[in-house]
C-alpha cells in the first residue's frame, strides 16, 4: 500500500468549516486525509499545536481562515494566524521540516468548490514530500 | 474519569450508506471514557432525542458526543436534549461525520469510516474537558440611538418608538430629512418626495418616545450590548426653541452665504430655516459667517426677534445618555466634483450633478422649479445626462455599481422634458441596471414614450465651446465618434459614504468595506446587523440603495433592536477567554490583539482582565500569550493538544 499522508486541518468555524460543510453538501469529493479541528477563529491556532502535530506523526498541518482582509469575523484574527504561519515556516526549515508541510488558506463560506480543490492539492503535495516520521526520529 | 456517551446517527443512508455505522460504534467502544455507544436511524427525530436523554440518565452520562452532522445544524437541537436529561449544554458536542465524511468520500467507504472514527476520537477529548457552563446574563438598557436623521433615521426610529422603546435620534445638520428632502420626485410613482416625507418628519417630531438631537453629533462610545453609554455633542443653535419661525430675523441679517440644502445654488442668510418643512422648525444661527453673535457688532435679528427666541449665549453641550440598541444611518454623499476633471465639473457651472439637477427641478428650489442654466439663467434645450459618472470605473474612480442612478437619470430626463417640452435630452449609459419593481418599465417609458435619446457608450471629455458645453463620446452600438452640443450637463456621480462614516464606524468598532462603506456581518443572513452586538446599519451608508430599500432595510435593522431591547437580560456566549491572574505577567500582548477592547490593563494588580460580555471567544489573546495565563474556555490548549493527539492516532 502506497503512502498516505496524516493532516491535522485547523478550520476557523465561519469560513473555512463552513466552506467544507458546504463542499459536503454539494457532494464534492477530496481525499480523506485530512482530519478537522474546529476553532472559532484561525487566530486562535497556537503555534505550538502546529509543531505538536508535527511531534504527533502529522505529516502535513492545515489552516483553513477567513479571506482578508475585512471577512474574518473577529476582524482580524486571519492576519494574526498568517503572521503565525510566516514566522513557523522558518523556524519548521530550521527544525529540519519542509516548510511546505505547513498550508495556511483562505477559504469563504460559500467557497466549498475551493476547499475541496485546495484539500486535494495539499494532500498531493504533502504525498509527494513522503512521510515525515518526526516524532518516530526523534526517539531513534 | 469521564462517563462520555456517543451517538451515532445513520441520517438515513446519507451517513450509514457510506460509514459503517456498527464498526464506529465498535471502535468507539473501546476508546478510553467512552461508557456508552450506540448508533440509530435518525438521531434528530423525538425517539433518537429521547435515546440520548434515556441514556444520559440510566447511564449517568456526564458527557455527549452526538456523531452526525454539522454542528451548525443541529448543535443546538441535541444541546437542548441534554438540558433536559439534566446535562449541562457545554457537555455536549457534535462530531461532523456526515458533510466532513460520508458525504465527501463517498467513492471510499473504509477510509470515510475510518476517518469518521477519528473525528469522534477527536471530539470525545473535547468534550472530556469541556467545563459545565452557563450564559452570563446582563441587563438591557430599553432606549435606542439611531445615528442619522435621513429617511432610513427616520424609519428606524419611528419603528422602534412605535413599539413602545425610547429613541434618541441624532442628526447633525439642524434638520432631520436627509437627501430625500432634497429630491424633487421619487422614482418610479414620481411621486412628490417631500409629500411622503414631511408626514414623517411631523411624526417624529410629535412622537412621544422619539428624544430628536439636532446639530448634534456623537463623539464617544462605550460599553456593550444592553449597556452603551453614549456621548453627544450637541452644537448651539442660538436660538431656542421659542422661535416661532416668523422669518423676521432672516429679513434683516445682513450675511449672504451659500445654501447648502440648495446645493449652493442660491444664497441664504447666517440666520436660516434650511428648508421651508424643516423639523425642528426652528431657525439655527451659522457661526461660520454671523458678524459674531455680539449686539454690539450686529445684533440684529435679536432685535426683530419677538419671541425673544435667540440667545446668543448659548454654549455647545456635551450630554451622556445610556441605550440598549444602536442603528447606524449616516448616509451618503455623491463623489466630490472637484475630482472628477474630465468633465469639467465645478469648472463650468452648466456641469452639474444630479443632487444639483433635482434643487432646479423642486418647486421649493432656487428657482421655483423651473428648469435653467447656472451660468446664464436661460432654459437649456439639450441636455446631456452621463451616467456612471466615476462609479464602475475602477483604475481612476469607485469600482462598484452605485445602482440608483440609472433610475434617477431616467426620471431627471423625463422630468426634464415634462418642464422643457421642445427640449432634447441625451443619456449617456454603459447598461441600463433598473432591478426593482417597476424599475424597467419607468426606463422604457423614457425611451419609448418620453423621447429620450440613450446613447450607449461612456463620455471621454466635457468643454465649452461658445456657450454650449461640448460632450465628447462614443456610441459603441454603431462604434461612432459622437460629438454633442448641450446647454447644460448633468452627471450622475458615485454614490460615496459620508466622510464622517469611518470615524462613526471606529467610535463603535464597526468594519468598513474598502470603499469606506459599512459592512454587515454576513452579506446573505445578516444584512442589518454587524459584527458588533446590538449595532446595527441601514441605509446608504451600508451601500448604495434606492428609498424603497432603505426604508425596508431601516425597519429591518429596528426589529432587530427591538429584540434586544424587549428582552429582560440578555445572554452571552460563556465560551470565552480567561486570565489565570497568577500567570498574567501584565505583558499587554493580548490588550492589542483583542478587536473588541474586552481586555484591558489593571494598574493596581498589574495583570489584564477580561470583560467576559465584550469577549466573542475567538481565542486570538490566547495563542499568543506568552505565559499560558489566558484559557479560552471549553477550547484550551491542553484540549487542543489532546485532540491533536486524537486526530493522529490509529494506523500508520
Amino acid at each position: 500500500m502506497g503512502f498516505e499522508p496524516k493532516i491535522v486541518a485547523f478550520l476557523c468555524n465561519w469560513c473555512a468549516y463552513s466552506g467544507a460543510d458546504l463542499a459536503g453538501v454539494s457532494r464534492l469529493q477530496y481525499p480523506p486525509n485530512m482530519i478537522p479541528i474546529r476553532v472559532m477563529c484561525s487566530g486562535r491556532v497556537d503555534p505550538q499545536f502546529v509543531l505538536e502535530a508535527f511531534k504527533n506523526g502529522a505529516d502535513g498541518v492545515f489552516i483553513g481562515g477567513c479571506h482578508t482582509p475585512g471577512d474574518c469575523h473577529y476582524v482580524v484574527g486571519n492576519f494574526k494566524a498568517f503572521k503565525r504561519v510566516v514566522m513557523l515556516k522558518k523556524m519548521l526549515a530550521q527544525l529540519g521540516i519542509e516548510p511546505e508541510r505547513l498550508r495556511i488558506e483562505w477559504v469563504s463560506a460559500s467557497e466549498g468548490r475551493k476547499f475541496a480543490e485546495v484539500s486535494k492539492e495539499f494532500v498531493e503535495q504533502v504525498r509527494s514530500l513522503g512521510p515525515l516520521n518526526y516524532g518516530k526520529r526523534e526517539k531513534a | 474519569m469521564a462517563r462520555i456517551g456517543v451517538f451515532v446517527c445513520h441520517c438515513g443512508i446519507n451517513i450509514a450508506g457510506v460509514v459503517d455505522v456498527e464498526k464506529v460504534v465498535e471502535e468507539i467502544s473501546k476508546y478510553p471514557d467512552v461508557v456508552h455507544a450506540e448508533h440509530y436511524k435518525y438521531m434528530c427525530s423525538d425517539p433518537g432525542q429521547n435515546l440520548i436523554v434515556n441514556a444520559i440518565k440510566e447511564k449517568r452520562l456526564d458527557g455527549v458526543v452526538v456523531a452526525a452532522c454539522s454542528p451548525n445544524m443541529h448543535e443546538t437541537t441535541f444541546r437542548n436534549a441534554c438540558e433536559r436529561a439534566g446535562l449541562n449544554r457545554y457537555r455536549c458536542e457534535m462530531a461532523n461525520i456526515r458533510e466532513q465524511s460520508s458525504w465527501v468520500h463517498a467513492d471510499e467507504p473504509e477510509k470515510a469510516t475510518e476517518k469518521a472514527i477519528q473525528i469522534l476520537q477527536v471530539t470525545v477529548e473535547k468534550v472530556k474537558l469541556n467545563s459545565e457552563l452557563k450564559e452570563a446574563a446582563v441587563p438591557v438598557t430599553k432606549r435606542c440611538l439611531v445615528i442619522g436623521g435621513g429617511i432610513a433615521g427616520i424609519q428606524a426610529a419611528l419603528d422602534v418608538a412605535d413599539a413602545g422603546y425610547e429613541v434618541i435620534l441624532v442628526e447633525k445638520t439642524p434638520s432631520i430629512g436627509g437627501h430625500m428632502a432634497q429630491l424633487s420626485e421619487t422614482f418610479p410613482t414620481l411621486d412628490c418626495s417631500q409629500c411622503i416625507l414631511t408626514p414623517k418628519m411631523v411624526a417624529v417630531s410629535r412622537h412621544p418616545n422619539i428624544k430628536l438631537m439636532t446639530y448634534a453629533e456623537v463623539v464617544d462610545v462605550k460599553g456593550f450590548v444592553g449597556n452603551f453609554k453614549v456621548k453627544i455633542h450637541q452644537k448651539a443653535r442660538y436660538v431656542t426653541s421659542d422661535c416661532n419661525i416668523c422669518g423676521k430675523c432672516e429679513e434683516v441679517c445682513p450675511v449672504i452665504a451659500p445654501n447648502e440644502f440648495d446645493r449652493n445654488l442660491s444664497p441664504r442668510k447666517a440666520i436660516y430655516l434650511p428648508f421651508p418643512q424643516a423639523v425642528p422648525a426652528r431657525y439655527t444661527i451659522d457661526t461660520n459667517h454671523c458678524l459674531g453673535l455680539n449686539p454690539l457688532v450686529c445684533g440684529k435679528c435679536k432685535e426683530v426677534c419677538e419671541a425673544k427666541a435667540i440667545d446668543y449665549d448659548m454654549r455647545d453641550e456635551e450630554i451622556e445618555v445610556d441605550v440598549g440598541a444602536i442603528i447606524v444611518a449616516t448616509g451618503y454623499e455623491l463623489f466630490p466634483k472637484e475630482k472628477i476633471g474630465e468633465y469639467g465639473y465645478g469648472v463650468y457651472p452648466d456641469v452639474i450633478d444630479g443632487l444639483e439637477f433635482e434643487r432646479l427641478l423642486s418647486a421649493s428650489g432656487p428657482t421655483g422649479g423651473e428648469v435653467v442654466r447656472p451660468s446664464d439663467g436661460k432654459v437649456p434645450k439639450v441636455v446631456a445626462f452621463i451616467q456612471c459618472t466615476a462609479s464602475r470605473d475602477p483604475d481612476s474612480y469607485m469600482p462598484y455599481c452605485s445602482k440608483i442612478c440609472c433610475m434617477y437619470t431616467a426620471k431627471h430626463a423625463m422630468l426634464y422634458k415634462h418642464h422643457v417640452h421642445d427640449g432634447k435630452a441625451y443619456v449617456f449609459y454603459i447598461d441600463i441596471r433598473a432591478g426593482g419593481k417597476d424599475y424597467e418599465e419607468f426606463v422604457k417609458r423614457a425611451m419609448e414614450e418620453e423621447r429620450i435619446t440613450y446613447i450607449r457608450g461612456k463620455v471621454s471629455k466635457v468643454f465649452r465651446r461658445g456657450d454650449k458645453m461640448v460632450v465628447w463620446g462614443s456610441d459603441t452600438l454603431s462604434g461612432e465618434f459622437v460629438e454633442l452640443e448641450a446647454d447644460l450637463v448633468v452627471l450622475a456621480s458615485a454614490i460615496v459614504p459620508i466622510p464622517d462614516t469611518k470615524k462613526v464606524a471606529n467610535l463603535l468598532k464597526i468594519p468598513v468595506d474598502e470603499n469606506s462603506f459599512l459592512k454587515e456581518a454576513h452579506p446573505k443572513l445578516r444584512p442589518v446587523e454587524t459584527l458588533v452586538q446590538g449595532v446595527y446599519i441601514c441605509g446608504a451608508a451600508h451601500g448604495p440603495k434606492d428609498i424603497p430599500e432603505t426604508v425596508a432595510q431601516a425597519s429591518g435593522a429596528s426589529s432587530k433592536a427591538i429584540a434586544i431591547l424587549s428582552g429582560k437580560e440578555l445572554y452571552h456566549e460563556p465560551t470565552t477567554a480567561e486570565v489565570n491572574m497568577d500567570a498574567c505577567s501584565g505583558c499587554r500582548v493580548c490588550v492589542n490583539l483583542c478587536p473588541f477592547s474586552a481586555i484591558t490593563f489593571n494598574e493596581t494588580t498589574h495583570t489584564v482582565e477580561i470583560n467576559e460580555i465584550l469577549c466573542e471567544g475567538c481565542g486570538t489573546c490566547v495563542a499568543a500569550c506568552p505565559t499560558g495565563a489566558l484559557k479560552l474556555r471549553n477550547m484550551t490548549d491542553k484540549q487542543i493538544f489532546n485532540m491533536i493527539r486524537a486526530a493522529l492516532s490509529g494506523g500508520d
